[in-house]
């Protein structure tokens, strides 16, 4: 028997332990570990062909060490593969000796206390879908891809339709008397249909994601609606420079209120590398926005028991009715503010903690998109945003975009090669309308929403 | 001979998991029990270091170590792909046995006879000591002198960031046709952030600066490479303060050299990129041998240059780099391609083969792409332009293969106003589309440069370094997007 097959029937928390005791031992004043193990598979079908089918086994520990030095704690953090003893015996003692090279920061540390002593079960995987067959996830992909093809005649190429699922456990502990694990899984259905030929060509996509395979969207619906979105797109044309309402669809107002969710993270606000870095307690917002993480929504693909350093997830309103309520914090932002953290540390094997969102979402109003749509004289209605055209210390917005043109509250053509420019600060005062549907797009939701003008630039 | 294989990728690979000729036959061979057309084995080690200064404090210094063996095996367009991060004759064989699942028939294929092997026969960047073997107390210096150099230069700087990432990933391919070839590839990269700020304008903004390649550790600690840097994402930092909102609508644009090269890598590069236009999903497809660019514009993507951040001695399936024309005078002239597309496209591979890690499927990508320099004086180039924009700098950029249209963002510009070169503006965004944008180049100056070794370029959620370059050029007539209409 080989030392790997040893590390693989080994519980994740005890492996965690012992790595933590290694790393004490090796001379760390304080340390934690990080133990992320999977499994995974994904698949893609293109017109009858499976394209490929690929499977992996993954493990990474993550070691992060804290040296006393003088004023505050050194820092260093390293991950390695390889789970072997020795490896990880190598690996804790080269973490101590650069976390001895680095510098003191008074603000380095552990949470001193408040760790999650109950980790609820959030619904994170169903047994038996650990039993599925890979040629059942392929059939999927089989029937998005026929789905989509079958659509319309106009639907002509794709490039193609994907399914992933994975299955991991992740394990924290730490040397203030943390350890904790949690099993989780999700699965997602991807669909890629073009539509047109030769200069006019036009691809578009769709997607469902979930915890559990029986809660993924069909992949009928799927192909079909991503055949859609691509077919309405044929004959698109440039629009002159104008200033318009700008309608955001859900999976684009998704965009927007992750971007808003970078603008309050604790690490953008002490660098001041956000514009809204001094608005705590302000209204940033139209007084119809109401944003609200929530890492313990039962089978969210956001949630989570624990965070990243231990600390209990939870309920955090950040933006209500407009006004900015709280930063989003870990305990080394928090502890650079003056605040406590929010339980939102996210921690990968090989990197620091930081700062990151569970399940985000802004909250629905009461009209729906047909209605919003009917209410726009003129306008544009954006169904896809290119480019990373925001710089988040000034707030200036301006991205490559294709959609809907509006005239008299209806869709008159489709339209490309434009821009959409504004203010993000100024957006999302100007927010006038908010749909009522809300629509996940893996953990973060959004309904459509409106803004009442932004420059549309084209010919 | 001595000295090289100390440094030697399967001397490496050979010695760390016993991995000798008959062990990667044997795996070979189990995938050939089915009808495949082709397998090959894929090893990592990689090592990455970094070191991070922020508010004066170096607060962290991380190392990283990935390591692990993929198994793909290749029946007409489909793979079949298994990957394990454990290196050891049992995980290798379970990942066979799951990759050649792709193919539903048996067959009794002759054994494979996987060569002795050996480095890749060119070395573009050869360093006489690893960047990650550097103590981290150099790394910690360098960026320590970097963050006091910084904050003196002006009184508006606020916040100084710098860090410093140094890689080293040895590869090891061996594949059905017998071949073994191994690669160390080098990578270093130094990063300077800054935040200014005018309280009399009540504005912020932030610079920044990044320089790299595969080539020592030693070369950045020169002031001479470093200083510059810094006092360029200074000058741009401090220069934006005061931008104006940029314009928007059709106009005349001038593309400064280096970097806006990044312009040949989303409108067109990823668009002659084989996959795409095997499958005819690229709006570049059935294109070959047509205009897709004014006369005078020629477009390689040339993976062979010594020390560049995009170079590789070979790609992720073994196929030596090359320098591959792709636009020649105007006429698309060749695709970029791995060994799946190049097989099913009848062409033979252009060395493009790449992939992220060993968790990854090899894809056609770009190593460095750049456009040839012309006959022009930039000076003429700008002066031609009576009213326009002149882009110096660029951030990100984003292509839709399929429509062609692409889009990326301005970082530093200035109006042009009646030939000179007037205001800085910001926040400008240019979109176009990609088989038509290069028939719009109407000039092209004589200085092509090559960026200076930052560029990461995404595909199918993988990353790979590339490199870029242009020389000054102007293109008739693109769409800005600001908000000044």
């Amino acid at each position: 028997m080989s030392a790997s097959n040893e590390v693989a029937t080994r519980s994740s928390e005890s492996i965690v332990e012992q790595a933590l005791d290694t790393t004490l031992r090796a001379g760390a004043d304080s340390a934690d570990i990080v133990l992320v193990r999977g499994r995974s598979l994904e698949a893609r079908v293109r017109d009858e062909t499976v394209e490929f089918v690929k499977q992996a086994q993954e493990q990474v520990l993550g070691i992060r060490v804290l040296m006393q030095g003088e004023g505050g704690m050194k820092t260093a953090v390293t991950s390695t593969s390889d789970l072997a003893t020795p490896a990880i015996e190598q690996m804790a003692r080269e973490t101590v000796a650069l976390a001895r090279a680095t510098e003191a920061d008074p603000a380095a540390g552990l949470p001193e206390d408040g760790f999650a002593t109950h980790l609820p079960d959030l619904n994170l995987v169903e047994p038996s879908d650990r039993d599925t067959q890979v040629d059942v996830r392929i059939e999927d992909a089989r029937a998005a891809e026929r789905a989509a093809r079958a659509y319309d005649e106009r639907i002509t190429n794709s490039e193609g339709s994907q399914v992933g699922s994975d299955f991991s456990t992740i394990a924290y502990g730490n040397s203030n008397g943390f350890v904790g694990q949690y099993e989780s899984a999700s699965h997602s259905l991807f669909s890629e249909p073009i539509a047109g030929s030769g200069e006019n060509m036009q691809r578009d996509y769709w997607m469902t994601a979930a915890r559990k395979l029986a809660e993924l969207d069909s992949p009928e619906e799927v192909g079909s609606l991503a055949a859609e979105r691509a077919v309405r797109r044929l004959n698109a044309r440039q629009v002159s420079t104008t200033v318009v309402p700008v309608i955001f669809e859900s999976m684009l107002a998704a965009g927007l209120i992750r971007q808003l969710a970078a603008l309050v993270s604790g690490y953008s606000v002490y660098r001041e590398s956000s514009f809204l870095c001094d608005k705590l307690g302000e209204v940033i917002a139209a007084p119809s926005v109401t944003i609200i993480d929530d890492g313990r929504l039962p089978g969210g693909l956001g949630s989570k028991p624990f965070d990243g350093e231990g600390l209990p997830t939870r309920r955090n309103v950040l933006v209500e009715n407009g006004k900015l309520n709280t930063w989003l914090l870990d305990s080394y932002s928090g502890r650079k503010l003056g605040f406590p953290s929010t339980g939102n540390a996210s921690r990968g094997a090989g990197s620091p903690p930081g700062v990151g969102t569970t399940n985000l979402w802004l909250e629905p109003g009461n009209e729906s998109l047909d209605d919003i749509i009917a209410r726009t004289d003129r306008g544009l209605l954006v169904t896809e945003l290119l480019g990373m055209g925001f710089n988040p210390v000034t707030g200036d917005y301006s991205r490559g975009a294709a959609g809907l043109w509006i005239e008299g509250g209806e869709i008159a053509y489709p339209v490309e090669e434009i821009t959409i420019a504004g203010h993000f600060g100024k957006m999302l005062e100007e927010i006038d309308a908010i749909g009522s549907e809300l629509l996940w797009m893996g953990s973060v939701a959004a309904p459509a929403v409106r803004i009442a003008s932004m420059t549309v630039a084209g010919e | 001979m001595a000295e090289q294989d100390k440094d030697s990728a399967l001397t490496f690979f050979q010695d760390r998991y016993e991995l000798d000729e008959s062990r990667l036959s044997d795996v070979l061979d189990t995938t050939l029990e089915r009808e495949v057309d082709y397998a090959d084995l894929y090893f990592e080690y990689s090592t990455q270091d970094s070191v991070a200064i922020e508010e004066g404090i170096v607060k962290s210094g991380s190392r990283h170590l990935e390591q692990g063996v993929g198994v793909r095996a290749v029946c007409g367009e489909r793979q079949g792909y298994a990957h394990s991060d454990e290196i050891n004759p049992a995980s290798m064989q379970l990942a066979a046995n799951t990759a050649r699942s792709i193919s539903q028939n048996s067959a009794k294929q002759g054994a494979v006879a996987v060569g002795r092997g050996n480095d890749a026969v060119s070395n573009l960047y050869p360093v006489a000591m690893s960047p990650t073997d550097v103590a981290v107390e150099q790394k910690i210096d360098l960026i320590s002198q970097m963050d006091i150099y910084a904050r003196a230069i002006d009184p508006r700087i606020k916040q100084v960031s710098a860090s410093v990432i140094t890689q080293h990933r040895s590869i090891l391919i061996a594949n059905s046709d017998g071949q073994l070839v191994g690669d160390v590839q080098p990578l270093v990269r130094l990063n300077i952030q800054l935040l200014v700020e005018d309280a009399k304008l009540g504005t912020r903004e932030m610079g920044y600066q990044g320089m790299g390649g595969r080539y020592e550790f030693e070369k950045l600690t020169s002031p001479d490479m470093w200083k510059p840097l810094v006092d360029e994402a200074a000058r741009v930092a401090i220069l934006n303060l005061g931008a104006e909102d940029c314009p928007a609508g059709a106009m005349n644009v001038v593309l400064g050299p280096g970097w806006p090269g990044i312009l040949l890598h989303e409108a067109i590069g990823h668009g002659l990129e084989g996959d795409f236009n095997r499958k005819g999903t690229s709006a570049f497809s059935e294109m070959l041998g047509k205009r897709v660019a004014s006369e005078g514009v020629t477009v390689v993507d040339d993976g062979t240059l010594a020390h560049r951040r995009g170079s590789i001695n070979v790609d992720d399936e073994g196929t030596p780099s090359k320098k591959n024309v792709l636009i020649d005078d105007g006429i698309l002239v060749g695709y970029m391609t791995d060994r799946l597309n190049a097989r099913l496209m009848g062409t033979e591979p252009t060395g493009n083969g790449r992939r992220e890690s060993y968790a990854d499927l090899p894809m056609p990508r770009m190593t460095n792409t750049f456009m040839l320099a012309g006959e022009e004086d930039p000076a003429d180039v700008l002066s031609s332009v009576d009213n326009g924009i002149y882009a110096v700098s660029f951030g990100g950029g984003q292509v839709d293969i399929t429509s062609g249209k692409f889009v990326f963002s301005v970082s530093e510009a200035y109006k042009i106003e009646n030939g000179r070169v007037g205001a800085p503006v910001k926040g400008a965004t240019l979109i176009g589309n990609g088989p038509d944008v290069l028939k719009r180049v109407s000039r092209i100056g004589n200085d092509l440069e090559l960026d200076q070794g930052v560029g990461t370029c995404g595909k199918d959620g993988q990353s790979v370094p590339v490199g870029v370059g242009l020389p000054t050029i102007r293109l008739d007539q693109i769409t800005v997007g600001g908000t000044q209409g």
